[in-house]
């Protein structure tokens, strides 16, 4: 259905192609993932199926693409539209009109069906996709999911042969994901659909795929096979993949379900080790002594560890514990002098008619990592812009270290409390990395050099002079990050960090924040990536619709909700290992 | 894989070619044929949701298969359009048969047998599938299904009857009609407007009318006003201006008659642009869209797209100015929007490119391939129209082209219509439940309508009673039949359809 003849592309201006020496072909009615690290051509690989790639891009194609027998080369994307849907990585710009009903039917429109197939059409997608009760509502409306949803709907009416995605999960929360992944299943099995996605976060997809397609590093040429031969191979891979690796089973498992049943012995071993693994995990925050002020010791050094090597501490590591009790002020009995670097008591907020927060309690130690996770729209966003006094309380009172934020001016705050946001491009204002570093040493009123120090040792290698739009994702996360951490708050925020991170990009960002927690940092995250809160979280707060349902040890949180259990968790329950590193060090 | 079997022989050379999707024109009659076919699946997948029932279709006399033979071939020869089609229906069936088993829990489990079991089938089942088509399913779907009545109310209704309210406010000056039109219109709104982010338009353009108020009044206090008066209300100290600027007035008497004739004056320019925001908040301007004509359809998107950036523009902004605070720099102030304005210039461009791509892909400007003769008369057509147009407004204006001017000026227009007409094969497009313009449409257009005309009639009749006097000032008095006349326009009120509630 897809047939890639050796195919390279060089974009203008571009010295070496951006991919080379593609050759493969999608049978009919497969699910093809198309894996491999940041920057290795995976969009390019996606938008050359469906002609935007050269057409729309610009760049030189050289090969030949055909899709259902058509040339991309003579065909253009419009000309391709009614075999090819196409849906990008940000839902929000693919939106022509306003409500989801005339966002299914306009591909069709374009296409000139039928008014009455038009009609059934619309139907049946609303229902196969669950968007039947949203039918009349403007998108800017719905939820991340329901728009990722619309977004597959809207390519899925004029019935294409070819579906293809880039990272169509990758803001979705996992029951979010799962939806939308079931949809594809079933276009898959049912309706005979080809499918060619990329996704960073295969333990989400791994196993619903016929075949991979890796793309091992940039230029070289893709790996084909199926999922469980290059999974042993590839550079990336999931949790379940790892743990697979560890304990070299073969063939190697790729779904939990296969796992489980070979993990027998595996859980044995593991047995007598259970205890004392969870009572590490639980540690740190009884273990965390507050320390005064902004802490110190910034990691100056390289961090955690290559990128997807082992990083060798667990998250259970104890924060180095500061001896200086030395309060500013004596505690009063009401207003207990920063004991937390940040505390939230019954805290309500309101955006516009929607009541996005109640009765929210938290409090976070210094040294402590907590993750908030929960669905699109629980108000995960919006604790943390209380926390960073973007928004104020309706009721209730919010204190980040000794101030409050919404009445704290800016040029103060950042001392005390630091947000990654969800889009890290947005806090990053010049034109090169040099004098985005010189700006944050200046606003944060540190000694010049601060920030780019801390950049050099959160991620060597990034030249001067870099634009930071040509840096890669995970380099931009990091350069904000470093932005942030100039001003040294005691208290670290970061939103969504791992959306569009490959494996070693979040590796790195793992090391990262780990260390910044050992450092004194106390760090909220907000995250869909239960991996990731698996591994770095020392306790898990979840949210819905507002309210806190569950807040507790990592572990405990976890492991008791299907949704939020990672990988590892599942396969070794009852038992409460979370990471593959964990199991690593268990068994050493 | 049995399923690949399924597939028609035609599917394969669907590839091939990109069919060429028939406008209203010429194919209608080829396209209409599998359209046929797939109603019948709708409907003759009905029983396949029950598990003993789906045999029942395929038990169908053997007369069906022959029937379906003949329509195939049928569809056959109206070339590849038809060829899709049917390789299209087929898809659908299966898709509609998966569908009942969906909603149950065991999706994987149950899907797909309900979705192979009657596609693996055959021959039979399409033989069986269709004749159905004809008995019961033609008339239900083909009725019911293409009628777009979801219940709203034309957009064309909504802004002729706005339009007219905002005429009929042109043709008085009393401010108590004036008012009562603003009071019609705002209840007709409040009680009928949808629930949708545009629908707020409403008061943003009653804020508009009353600053426009407001600085018609200040003008006429400031620059005096061409009104003799004999009512000083207070003396400003009057700027001396140089000879040139003789008949401008900078400060000196405001009198109350000049007041008053800046308040009824204003009021009118408020109630205009009021109306203008009932229709925007009554219909959506971008539902318009689907009532241009197919030639102007994709310059139509265009501007509804560029539109609707506005909002997107200002969240950004909200979005970096909320970044800037994080960075530790002021979030308020003009330095701080000025420095935003780039990133978010930056961000507009990267998202129209993101959009540009979407709309590509999706087939945004495909064009029907149209035969030389008829692209060479729409042009003739267009550019002899507007020639024509422009030929008739000249004669029409001009003191010695009474006689030509009107004839030639019509027949411009109708070339030109013609023109747009014929151009509209160029595109390809349908309309997806396009607004029907029903009795209900009628009668809000009309009242509208009904409220301009009498008010025209009123403002000819007795111009005293409409344009009361400012110079000797007296009280303006509620004329009892125009007022009656503008309350015509609440009509929509009680025929227009109840907005649908948000689940």
């Amino acid at each position: 259905m897809i047939r890639f003849e050796d195919v390279s592309v060089t974009y203008d201006g571009a010295a070496e192609p951006a991919v080379r020496g593609v050759d493969f072909e999608v049978p009919e009615g497969e699910l093809a993932l198309l894996v491999g690290p940041s920057g290795v051509g995976k969009s390019t690989v996606l938008g050359a199926v469906s002609g935007l790639v050269p057409h729309f891009t610009g760049g030189t194609l050289r090969g030949r693409v055909t899709v259902a027998g058509r040339d991309t080369r003579t065909h253009k994307p419009r000309e391709l539209a009614d075999v090819v849907g196409t849906v990008g990585q940000d839902p929000l710009s693919h939106f022509v009109t306003d409500t989801v009903e005339e966002e299914l039917a306009y591909g069709m429109e374009s296409l000139g069906l039928p008014a009455d197939v038009m009609r059934r059409r619309v139907e049946e997608t609303l229902d196969l996709l669950g968007l039947a009760g949203l039918r009349g509502r403007p998108i800017a409306t719905l939820s991340g999911g329901q728009q990722q949803r619309v977004a597959i709907g809207s390519v899925l009416t004029p019935h294409p042969e070819v579906l293809v995605l880039d990272e169509p999960t990758s803001a979705l929360d996992p029951a979010a994901a799962e939806e939308v992944l079931a949809v594809l299943q079933r276009l898959v099995h049912d309706l005979g659909t080809t499918v060619l996605m990329a996704e960073h976060r295969l333990e989400r997809v791994v196993h619903y795929a016929d075949r991979v397609v890796l793309l091992p590093s940039p230029g070289a040429a893709p790996v084909l096979g199926s999922p469980a031969e290059v999974m042993a191979v590839s550079p990336v891979y999931p949790p379940v993949v790892g743990l697979g690796r560890l304990a070299e089973w073969s063939p190697l498992p790729l779904t939990v379900r296969d796992a489980r049943r070979r993990a027998a012995p595996l859980r044995e071993r593991l047995a007598g080790r259970a205890e004392a693994t969870a009572a590490a995990t639980a540690a740190p925050a009884d273990a965390a002594v507050p320390p005064e002020g902004p802490p110190e010791g910034l990691p100056m050094g390289p961090p955690g560890g290559p990128p997807g090597g082992p990083s060798g501490s667990p998250p259970a590591r104890p924060p180095r514990p500061a001896r200086r009790r030395l309060f500013r002020r004596a505690p009063a009995v009401d207003v207990p002098a920063p004991a937390f670097a940040a505390e939230v008591r019954s805290l309500a907020v309101r955006r516009g008619r929607v009541q996005a927060l109640r009765q929210v309690d938290l409090t976070v130690s210094p040294g402590e990592t907590v993750a908030l996770m929960g669905r699109n729209g629980a108000g995960k966003s919006t604790l943390l812009s209380a926390l960073v006094g973007l928004v104020a309380p309706a009721a209730g009172s919010v204190r980040a270290g000794d101030a409050v934020p919404h009445r704290t001016a800016p040029r103060e705050l950042v001392r005390r409390v630091g947000l990654v946001p969800q889009e890290p491009r947005d806090l990053l204002y010049a034109d090169t990395v040099a004098a985005e570093c010189a700006a944050a040493d200046r606003d944060a009123g540190a000694a010049p050099g601060t920030c780019r120090a801390l950049l050099s040792g959160l991620l060597p290698g990034v030249a001067d002079d870099t634009h930071p739009r040509d840096l890669s994702e995970g380099q931009r996360l990091t350069l904000a990050l470093a932005v942030v951490l100039t001003a040294r708050p005691p208290l670290l925020l970061l939103d969504e960090p791992t959306r569009g991170l490959d494996y070693a990009a979040k590796a790195r960002l793992a090391g990262v924040v780990r260390e910044l927690a050992a450092a004194g940092h106390a760090i909220v995250l907000a995250t869909h990536d239960v991996e990731l809160a698996a591994e770095l979280a020392h306790r898990v707060v979840l949210l819905a619709e507002g309210e806190v349902i569950a807040d507790g040890p990592a572990a405990d949180v976890v492991v008791a909700s299907p949704s939020y259990a990672p990988q590892v968790a599942k396969i070794l329950a009852p038992q409460k290992w979370l990471t593959v590193e964990q199991v690593r060090e268990a068994l050493a | 894989m049995p399923r690949k079997a399924q597939r028609p022989p035609t599917a394969p050379d669907t590839g091939a070619v990109p069919p060429a999707h028939p406008s209203n024109n010429t194919d209608t009659d080829t396209d209409t044929g599998p359209a046929d076919v797939q109603h019948g699946h709708a409907g003759a997948q009905r029983p396949a949701n029950g598990p003993g029932t789906g045999t029942a279709g395929a038990a169908r006399p053997a007369s069906g298969i022959g029937s379906a033979g003949a329509r195939q071939t049928a569809s056959g020869s109206g070339g590849l359009a038809g060829g899709s089609s049917s390789g299209r229906s087929l898809r659908e069936r299966v898709s509609s048969a998966a569908e009942p088993a969906a909603h149950g829990p065991a999706v994987r489990g149950a899907a797909e047998p309900a979705a192979h079991g009657p596609a693996v089938r055959g021959p039979a089942v399409r033989g069986a599938a269709e004749p159905a088509v004809r008995g019961a399913a033609e008339p239900a779907v083909g009725g019911v299904g293409v009628r777009g009545s979801r219940g709203a109310l034309h957009p064309g209704a909504w802004w002729l009857w706005a339009l007219a309210l905002g005429t009929a406010a042109t043709r008085t000056t009393n401010p108590l009609l004036l008012a009562l039109l603003v009071a019609v219109s705002a209840y007709v709104v409040a009680a009928r407007r949808p629930h949708t982010p545009w629908s707020r338009s409403y008061g943003a353009f009653v804020r508009l009318g009353l600053a426009v108020l407001l600085v018609r009044l200040l003008f006429a206090t400031l620059l005096g006003s061409p009104v003799p008066g004999t009512h000083p209300v207070v003396t400003l100290p009057e700027v001396p201006l140089p000879d040139w600027a003789q008949g401008i007035r900078l400060g000196g008497q405001v009198t109350a008659e000049a007041l008053v004739f800046a308040l009824y004056d204003g009021l009118r320019l408020a109630t205009l642009l009021i109306c203008v925001g009932a229709a925007n908040a009554l219909a959506n301007p971008a539902r318009l869209l689907k009532s241009l004509p197919g030639a102007l359809y994709e310059i139509g998107v265009a501007v509804v797209v560029a539109l609707t950036f506005a909002p997107s523009l200002i969240a950004d902004v909200q979005r970096l100015r909320a970044a800037r605070r994080l960075r530790g720099r002021p979030d308020r102030g003009l330095r701080g929007l000025v420095q935003v304005a780039l990133p978010v210039l930056e961000g507009a461009l990267e998202r129209s490119v993101a959009l540009a791509a979407a709309m590509d892909a999706r087939g945004y400007g495909r064009t029907a391939r149209v035969p030389a003769p008829v692209r060479r008369t729409t042009t003739a057509l267009t550019l002899g129209g507007l020639l024509g147009v422009c030929a008739g407004t000249y004669g029409l204006l001009t003191a010695e082209g009474g006689t030509y001017g009107l004839p030639v000026l019509l027949a411009g227009v109708a070339a030109a219509l013609a023109g747009l007409r014929l151009g509209g094969r160029r595109s390809p497009r349908t309309r997806y439940r396009p607004d029907r313009w029903d009795v209900r449409a009628w009668l809000v257009a009309g009242s509208g309508a009904a409220v301009a005309a009498l008010l025209a009639l009123a403002s000819v009749r007795d111009p005293a009673a409409l344009h009361p006097g400012v110079v000797p000032l007296v009280a303006p008095a509620l004329p009892l039949w125009p007022a009656a006349a503008v309350l015509l326009g609440l009509l929509p009120a009680f025929v227009a359809p109840a907005p649908e509630e948000l689940s």
